[in-house]
């Protein structure tokens, strides 16, 4: 049965939440692989630095949407059901130990830090899955897609502030590989609902077309720049290699940011009314039936 | 046990808007903000088609998805179902917004008036400052139903003690009571009659029934 479509985009998250969902992703996920570089004995400090500045940029920017501002305390409140709680919890924890990381150069701190780092992005995965008003939030293919977006963004971030050896490119196509199954399998899901499949025809706008275009340019380039890596003999890598791996980082990185954007503010449509049958009204066999 | 619900008749609501007049008079909502709304659908394809008025709003489910992912415990629940928000405790992160499947929660971040600058005289009387920058939403009105069920009247019967949507229905399309009373009139109605409840499927136990037709189902 067709009816009106009553379903509104949603009025109240605007660029500075999605900012929290595209400083936290893009942060968590540098944090990680400045933990794997630590790990492997490569200076860390710098992208761990970066990647709490990045977390710290998203949470500040959602204080300045909230309404009430100065009770931001009462975030805490509910750690028993709410996403958000656990995630600023998580926050206040991860933030003073990567601190610690840096200041000591510690790789222990570093990877304890990189854990809560992955819990705080799945905090935020979890954060658009609970929003059952919102299908193309609802749907479970966006736990992956908030996850593979953020590891992408960050190690693409680290070509820029760490290193673009062949490890961290290989990480990174990984990353964007991952990031490109997530995205299809989420983009296959929108359409379960009028809502949701609303989510569709902004994904077709030209912004999104160009975000999406920028994202396929940078998966192109990160493969490109792992090929001169793997195929030239270290010495002959010289500024051409390392322009397209931070040539990669950028596209990697913006067309990340500007999808999860769209996402936050554009894509996402309450799920509003949907009658399932229509009154009887009048008499004889006028009045509408089941269906 | 009581569980207040309310009952939307969906063969009586001709749609006139005077509930949700009713509604933003007495609670004194912002412009733009109604806790209270009737959408005016479309349903089928020509020529073979319905027009169908709606009345929405917070449907007070027993699991609210809002309540759940409120990071500040704001949003409560009452005894009798009603679903609350403490507006000393949230913070306006709409959060709540977007977990109702309803889209049954607003929030404001300013005073706004109907005419300019300045209240009018109802506004100035009405209007909520604790209300500016949380999120907002139907409150079963609450408060006469506290203050009739104090004077011993019954919410859903006596007016005094019902909600104002309920009151000012025109075509007794909107009614309220304790569903828990079995043999209330609430309990009755939804006994004799087909109804739904919408968006069922999330698990979030509404309590807003809609009836459209006879019979049991």
């Amino acid at each position: 049965m067709s009816q009106t479509v009553t379903s509104r985009r949603q009025r109240y998250w605007d660029l500075r939440a999605a900012g929290n969902f595209i400083g936290g992703g893009t942060g968590s996920g540098l944090i990680v692989v400045a933990a794997i570089a630590a790990v492997a004995g490569e200076p860390f400090r710098l992208p761990l630095a970066l990647g709490l500045g990045f977390i710290a940029a998203g949470l500040s920017l959602v204080w300045l949407e909230i309404g009430k501002p100065w009770r931001a305390f009462n975030v805490f409140f509910h750690p028993r059901t709410s996403w958000m709680t656990r995630e600023g919890i998580v926050a206040t924890v991860l933030i003073p130990l990567g601190a610690i990381a840096v200041a000591a150069d510690s790789v222990p701190a570093a990877v304890l830090a990189a854990l809560l780092a992955a819990g705080f992005l799945f905090c935020q995965a979890r954060i658009l899955r609970a929003a059952r008003g919102i299908p193309a939030w609802r749907q479970a293919e966006i736990v992956p897609l908030i996850l593979a977006t953020g590891l992408a963004e960050g190690s693409a971030v680290f070509l820029l502030a760490g290193s673009h050896a062949v490890p961290w490119l290989t990480l990174a196509l990984l990353a964007v590989l991952a990031r490109e199954a997530a995205w299809l399998a989420y983009r296959s899901g929108l359409g379960g609902t009028p809502a949701a499949a609303r989510a569709l025809g902004v994904f077709a706008t030209p912004p999104a077309r160009l975000a999406r275009a920028a994202q396929l340019a940078g998966l192109a380039a990160v493969a490109l720049a792992l090929g001169f890596a793997l195929l030239l003999a270290p010495g002959a890598l010289a500024a051409p290699a390392t322009l397209l791996a931070w040539t990669s980082g950028v596209l990697v990185a913006l067309s990340g940011w500007g999808v999860k954007a769209l996402l936050i503010t554009r894509a996402a449509f309450i799920r509003a009314v949907v009658l399932p049958v229509v009154p009887t009204r009048g008499s004889g066999g006028r009045h509408a039936r089941p269906v | 046990m009581t569980r207040y619900v309310m009952v939307a008749d969906l063969r009586r609501c001709v749609g006139c808007q005077t509930c949700t007049a009713a509604c933003k008079e007495g609670n004194g909502t912002p412009p733009g903000v109604q806790w209270r709304r009737v959408l005016d659908l479309e349903t089928g394809t020509y020529p073979n088609v319905n027009r169908v008025f709606v009345p929405v709003g917070c449907q007070h489910c027993a699991n609210p998805p809002c309540m759940e992912v409120c990071p500040s415990t704001a949003t409560g629940q009452r005894a009798d179902g009603i679903v609350t928000i403490d507006y000393e405790l949230c913070i306006g992160c709409s959060y709540c917004a977007m977990a109702c499947p309803y889209d049954a929660r607003s929030m404001v971040d300013h005073a706004e008036y109907a005419f300019g600058e300045q209240p009018t005289a109802v506004e100035a009387t009405r209007i909520g400052r604790e209300r500016i920058g949380v999120a907002t939403k139907c409150t079963f009105c609450a408060g006469r139903i506290d203050a009739g069920t104090a004077r011993g009247l019954v919410p859903g019967q006596d007016p005094e003690a019902t909600p104002l949507c309920v009151n000012s229905c025109i075509s007794g399309a909107l009614r309220f009571g304790d569903i828990e009373d079995k043999d209330g009139p609430i309990a009755t109605l939804l006994a004799e009659n087909q109804w739904f409840r919408m968006h069922e499927s999330e698990g979030t136990e509404p309590g807003f029934y809609y009836i459209w037709d006879k019979g049991a189902l």
